[in-house]
């Protein structure tokens, strides 16, 4: 396999990657590249083939079928030259609870063959970078579920590999630590390549630069995170009708695509970009004394592209929020937050 | 490998099991030790040595006594400080550490296996005081102690291989330890079968214990070493071999 001729700047390439246990396709034929000074936010419901994704990605398990490269070095050809470049923080933070903090980093630098020279500097830094300043001492196994996430962090930054590839980096972290954490993975995205798993979809909007989306182990969504918003032509609006006429009489109004009913008195109206019904809606409400106490514009967010692109089950032409699988409750009190936040 | 290997080696340091091991062995070899010195220094037994002419020396009667049931001892020992090797890091799901780091899972099983060899040869070296003590009030047969070491590194190295590979196969220590014992136990007893008949044949050559006896005699046969290095090579191959499976 020659990757002589892959662009340099390419970090992580992905090539027809399939992944069978036994007979069950985790993984079907997923190809994707990341760039150097990309963060990829990738995204799926549980049981997508995400974590088997990561996984492969990092070396501990094998593709089917498939090539996956990291910095420029087959990983199956060339596995130890490629984990070199790739620092990994999976699922659950490996940690050794019977060691210390600082010893533990120590351990982690050597094992990626840094130069003992270097291995103090290094440590000192991640532990500078990750706000492990006060608890270096400390044993693992004593701290915080917060603090066992950073050092989970900093053992995958240790050796400054140019691949990162974290599996839900901020979870069971405070909100203060999330903005740091945050921000620490927005400054490895300038010289490195992030891969990022998550459930918490601001987080993507927040921090990544491209956008996957991951269901029945094949990709249904790739994009850049502007594409991916520009794209998003139809809006919604949501609309509080203290006495609401029946359904059908808000379908009649002209441009209103759909209607979707929250609450006895909420509505959420689809209409097309470039014909907003608000105004005939108003008029209507005043006419029949409908009660219009609420109108928010609302923006199709990023959970609501996720739950459609995902809810492959349930019919897409009739997009009802109450008959949604148990994977959109979860996100309901984020997309509560985020239509507090448009109005 | 030898960052694997030292980062072993100190946390057993670290856990109170290794501890205590050493505590507790030290003290029954120390009665062993004990008890065989003053058996050996019973007048009608010094007397009973003293007219045969072929009798055997302190050597043989104490140091190859002492070796004998390090043996046995170590049967039990070994499965307790092997079995949380692997099966721990499955356990914390540690693994992928060293799975997503630049290492070979050959380094990584050497690494390992390094590691508890050094902390098995830490507890010998304790031991081996005690015979050596003999020496300041008599003269030992270096030739029989030195072979006696030989096959009791041997032996713990084959153990610890043992150990090791059902290790990789559990994510339960427990499991490991019991699953380890019965292996090791078997492996002991299994040239009984042929004892009661009378003659040697596989069996014997694959009991462990026939292999140690001849050491312990002062015997150095070569046929004795190859078994123990193709025990030990074998086992760390199929820990390889099973972790690599883990991937596919």
């Amino acid at each position: 396999m020659n990757h002589g001729n892959m662009n340099s700047d390419t970090l992580i390439s992905v090539k027809h990657l399939w992944r069978y246990y036994d007979h069950f396709c985790a993984v079907k034929d997923i190809s994707f590249e990341v760039k150097r000074g990309q963060i990829l936010g990738f995204l799926g419901p549980n049981g997508a083939g995400k974590s088997t994704t990561m996984q492969i990605l990092t070396g501990t398990l094998a593709p089917s079928l498939g090539e996956v490269a990291v910095g420029g070095y087959d990983l199956l050809d060339q596995p130890l030259a490629a984990k070199q470049a790739l620092g990994y923080l999976p699922e659950h933070p490996p940690l050794y609870h019977d060691m210390r903090v600082d010893e533990f980093l120590k351990f982690c630098a050597k094992l990626h063959h840094l130069p003992s020279a270097e291995v103090t500097t290094a440590v000192n830094r991640v532990i500078d970078q990750c706000g492990l300043t006060g608890v270096r001492k400390r044993l693992i196994g004593n701290l915080s579920k917060g603090y066992q996430q950073r050092v989970g962090i900093a053992q995958a930054i240790v050796h400054t590999p140019s691949v990162v590839i974290l599996d839900e980096p901020t979870i069971g972290l405070d909100p203060i630590q999330i903005r740091e954490i945050r921000d620490l993975i927005r400054q490895l995205g300038q010289a490195h390549s992030v891969i990022l798993s998550t459930h918490i979809l601001s987080e993507v909007q927040a921090l990544c630069s491209q956008v996957q989306i991951i269901n029945h182990g094949q990709l249904v969504l790739t994009d850049t995170i502007e594409g991916l918003f520009s794209q998003i032509q139809t809006t919604h609006l949501q609309v509080g009708l203290r006495r609401p006429p029946a359904i059908e009489q808000l379908r009649q109004i002209r441009e209103v695509e759909a209607v979707e009913v929250i609450d006895e008195t909420h509505f959420r109206l689809r209409h097309s970009a470039d014909h907003n019904p608000a105004e005939e809606l108003v008029e209507k409400s005043v006419a029949n004394q409908w009660g219009l106490f609420e109108l928010v514009p609302e923006k199709r967010s990023l959970e609501q592209i996720f739950v459609e692109l995902t809810r492959t089950e349930v019919a897409v032409n009739e997009p009802t929020m109450t008959t949604t699988s148990p994977l959109s409750d979860n996100l309901s009190t984020d997309l509560i937050l985020k239509v507090k936040e448009a109005a | 490998m030898w960052t694997i290997a030292v980062r072993e080696f100190r946390s057993f340091f670290l856990s109170p099991l290794a501890w205590s091991i050493l505590g507790v062995i030290q003290l029954i070899f120390g009665w062993v030790f004990a008890i065989l010195l003053y058996w050996y220094l019973q007048p009608d037994i010094q007397s009973q040595l003293a007219n045969h002419p072929e009798a055997p020396g302190l050597t043989d009667i104490v140091v190859r006594n002492l070796f004998e049931w390090m043996g046995m001892v170590l049967l039990l020992i070994v499965p307790l400080i092997t079995m949380r090797l692997i099966s721990e890091e499955r356990r914390n799901r540690t693994l992928p550490l060293l799975l997503s780091s630049p290492v070979s899972l050959t380094s990584i099983i050497l690494g390992k296996y390094l590691g508890v060899m050094g902390f098995f040869l830490v507890m010998l070296a304790m031991l081996m005081l005690m015979p050596l003590s003999l020496l300041l009030g008599g003269t030992l047969d270096f030739g029989q102690v030195g072979a006696g070491v030989l096959g009791v590194t041997l032996l713990i190295g084959a153990f610890t291989a043992i150990g090791l590979y059902i290790s990789t196969l559990t994510a339960h220590p427990t499991v490991a330890a019991i699953g380890t014992f019965g292996a090791l136990l078997m492996l002991w007893m299994v040239g009984w079968a042929d004892q009661a008949e009378e003659q040697t044949g596989v069996l014997t050559y694959l009991s462990i214990t026939e292999h140690y006896h001849t050491l312990l005699k002062g015997v150095f046969n070569s046929q004795d070493v190859v078994y123990y290095v193709l025990v030990i090579v074998l086992f760390l191959t199929l820990s390889v071999q099973r972790l690599e499976g883990d991937r596919i």
